[in-house]
């Protein structure tokens, strides 16, 4: 007989850190499989390459091996689910890279970054490649799975071809390869609230089903894997933000539905927001930090020089957590509220 | 609104209760062990000066010990037998402490020879205080703390409710439901008694609501009486710690740094008053107490009414264990103690002896991670502090900073923050020690 000592407590939940970013792989899954059935061989492509990418950032730079974990895995989908299905392969493995070296490992790692690094990576394409990376290509196109997008294998350093051509060629159902944002920011064109719910749009690899992502959404929620009131709170911010504006010039500016589920706002509320080692942990934190993003998305939307806003709006949530939590620290019992 | 709320407080966890094993046993007694082991010191407070010699003959009943000034109870003795020793033992608290050894006699038949008899009708609040010290009663709940200074309102504060503690909210535990279903009669003596003390008017028992039967039968048994009253409460760890059991029953917060006393309240455990009606009209001491024998390790599980001082050891050996790696915790797995000796004897504030055995062992030493920043500490924490920040100042040595900016002294070592963290980091462990830091720069 041997006689164990341990400090209290002497129970704990089953829960660690494994299963939860297990399970958040698992709610990804469906979004994955929207994107390959939407945009074919290429986005599988994609998301097998930033995955191979950011796992074997870690695996060569981060201190031990730290893959078991699942965060590597975790932002390698992430990040392919934000990039242009068609963006050349060469480009989203560089994006791989930074995401895991600038935007964790040399933070320390697991826990230690500020930037949720799927956004790192991305923001860091977005500068880098700027015409690679608002490049579109159509949804549900004709031999998706038997054919690539051309523009997927761009031999590394050159310019990937003009697609404009191939697009008019494979699009159908007057799917063109412009986004719903795109096309109402610089074109005016409308899209239906129930296209953009369901999916029936074009868009990043995995942003365009608004259901699906939904569903992995409340089901991480429910298990208490993402703290629910960060994309509550995000959405909330988006819509009455939209709402106002909309209310103010119909015209304008698009309606708030369009805008909930419009782009990478569902994305990224459920999924990048909810990023626990970027958001905070105090209670009323939780929602500054989704009102902010949410504003600050609707207003770069609607001001910016971009379509999309909610990459930005994130990494700006994410700076500012600290400062959140500093003002946010919560009351101790039995301490008069002030 | 009042009539929907569930009566409970807010955070808090809710740990798999493990109860079934041995709520439905009624209590036994053990048998004597050979030997007795008694610290002096088995209350918070001034440890009892030992008044007798190694090789004296006692009876059970009789006083080994005297109180040493005010924070401090007797000791008496649990067994009639002889002295054989005066030495140092290892504790659960993991130190040395003096203690007595008393060899039990065999042949004796146990029967409580020495009473101190008393005119409870007619003794005024200050007398009942003082023959409350004599018995030697501290809090059974766990704390150990010396019942007569409890109930002693402070001067210059006013209270008008006792809170009786019939939660029981740590896992395993069913000593409290047992004595509650068993001993009802005692225990609304002892409320009685102890409103008399403290000068109460009103009286409330808390009990978790996944004891009914508890709830149920003290509210038949109090039927005819308006100012005492059984509340069912959620079921939530740590509902028995006593600012969360007052906030759930009165509504009412103890202010940060206070005691209960500042806002009205006086709290005891139901085993403490069921002792204090039980022993307190019979004149006897505190000499044994029920414990919660339990856990997987165990063969025969149950509540045993055993003397003070039995080693777990010998209770080991009557209740049956399996061998292999084991785990010894006396009192719950949610605060209590691990020991790293058979030796140790139970004491006054033990409510069970806890074996837990390879299964769980291996499980707890699990892999650790860095913090992820997922709050669920934070949503846990009855106290509402901050344990992911308090962690993170921990493991940066920023010991001052915890006590100062982040409420460090407001944490009661409940355990939750650690329950919860996904990365299986020791946080309650990292506040004992920045806490004992602390003291220790101070000194």
């Amino acid at each position: 007989m041997s006689i164990e000592l341990r400090t209290t407590p002497h129970l704990h939940t089953p829960d660690n850190v494994i299963i939860i970013m297990r399970n958040v792989v698992l709610a990804l899954l469906p979004v994955c499989a929207w994107s390959v059935w939407q945009f074919g061989l290429s986005a599988l492509a994609l998301i097998l390459t930033t995955l191979a990418s950011c796992m074997l950032t870690e695996r060569m730079l981060g201190k031990s091996n730290t893959l078991g974990d699942w965060s590597a895995a975790i932002t390698g989908i992430l990040l392919a689910l934000t990039l242009p299905p068609a963006f050349p392969l060469w480009m989203a493995a560089v994006a791989g890279f930074v995401a895991m070296a600038l935007g964790k490992l040399l933070f320390g790692g697991l826990g230690m970054n500020v930037f949720n690094p799927a956004l790192v990576g991305r923001a860091f394409v977005q500068a880098a490649f700027p015409v690679a990376i608002t490049t579109w290509t159509p949804a549900l196109f004709d031999g998706r799975f038997s054919q690539f997008i051309p523009t997927s294998f761009t031999m590394p350093f050159t310019i990937p071809p003009a697609v404009a051509e191939w697009n008019s060629q494979v699009a159908v159902d007057g799917f063109t390869g412009a986004t719903p944002l795109g096309l109402h920011k610089f074109e005016g064109v409308s899209t239906s609230v129930l296209d953009l719910f369901l999916g029936n749009a074009a868009g990043s690899a995995g942003e365009t089903s608004a259901l699906i992502i939904l569903l992995g959404g409340l089901y991480l929620a429910a298990r208490k894997f993402l703290d629910w009131r960060i994309p509550l709170f995000v959405l909330l911010g988006a819509g009455l933000t939209a709402a106002l504006f909309h209310f103010i010039d119909p015209q304008q500016y698009p309606s708030a539905p369009f805008m909930l589920f419009s782009g990478g706002l569902m994305l990224g509320a459920w999924f990048m927001a909810t990023d626990m080692v970027g958001s905070p942990v105090t209670p009323w934190g939780v929602v500054v930090y989704g009102l902010l993003i949410g504003v600050l998305t609707i207003i770069i939307r609607l001001f910016g020089g971009l379509s999309e806003g909610v990459m930005y709006a994130i990494l700006l949530g994410n700076a500012a957590t600290p400062l959140i939590e500093q003002f946010t620290q919560p009351r101790v019992f039995g301490e008069k509220r002030s | 609104m009042k009539l929907f709320r569930r009566h409970s407080f807010s955070h808090g966890v809710h740990p798999p209760a493990h109860k079934d094993g041995t709520a439905q046993i009624p209590v036994r007694r053990l048998p004597f062990p050979p030997r007795l082991i008694l610290p002096l010191g088995q209350h918070i407070g001034a440890p009892a000066k030992s008044l007798v010699k190694k090789g004296e003959e006692v009876v059970r009943g009789q006083p080994l010990a005297a109180a040493d000034g005010a924070v401090s109870v007797p000791l008496h003795a649990p067994a009639t037998g002889r002295v054989r020793n005066l030495e140092s033992v290892l504790t659960s608290r993991g130190s040395w402490e003096p203690a007595i050894i008393l060899d039990v006699y065999e042949a004796s038949t146990q029967e409580v020879l020495w009473r101190e008899s008393r005119d409870l009708e007619n003794l005024n609040p200050e007398a009942l205080l003082q023959a409350i010290q004599d018995m030697g009663l501290v809090g059974l709940g766990g704390a150990a703390f010396p019942s007569h200074i409890k109930l002693r309102i402070p001067e210059g504060k006013e209270v008008d409710t006792l809170v009786i503690n019939g939660c029981e909210c740590e896992p395993y535990l069913t000593c409290d439901h047992r004595i509650m279903l068993e001993y009802p009669d005692d225990l609304i003596r002892g409320i009685h008694l102890a409103m008399r003390a403290s000068g109460t008017s009103k009286a409330v028992i808390g009990i978790e609501d996944n004891k009914m039967d508890a709830v149920r039968l003290l509210q038949e048994k109090l039927a005819g009486t308006d100012n005492i009253r059984a509340q069912a409460v959620e079921t939530k760890y740590p509902q028995g710690s006593e600012k969360m059991l007052i906030k759930s029953l009165l509504g009412r917060e103890v202010p940060a740094g206070g005691i209960p006393a500042d806002i009205g309240v006086v709290v005891n455990n139901v085993g403490t008053l069921a002792a204090l009606g039980r022993l307190l009209p019979r004149g006897e001491g505190l000499i044994e107490r029920v414990i919660t024998v339990t856990g997987p390790g165990i063969k025969r599980q149950g509540n045993y009414l055993v003397p003070l001082g039995t080693p777990i050891g010998f209770i080991l050996e009557q209740a049956g264990y399996s061998g292999g790696p084991n785990e010894f915790i006396l009192g719950g797995p949610m605060m209590g103690p691990a020991v790293s000796s058979l030796d140790t004897p139970i004491t006054k504030g033990t409510s069970g002896l806890l074996v837990l055995n390879e299964p769980q062992v291996r499980e707890e030493s699990r892999p650790r991670w860095a913090c992820i920043k997922c709050g669920h500490c934070v949503t846990a924490c009855p106290m509402h502090l901050n344990p992911a920040w308090l962690g993170q100042l921990a493991a940066a040595g920023e010991y001052a900073q915890m006590a100062e900016a982040a409420n460090l002294n407001h944490c009661f070592e409940c355990g939750c923050c650690s329950y919860v963290c996904p990365s299986n980091i020791p946080l309650v462990q990292y506040f004992r020690m920045a806490k004992a830091i602390n003291r220790e720069k101070a000194a």
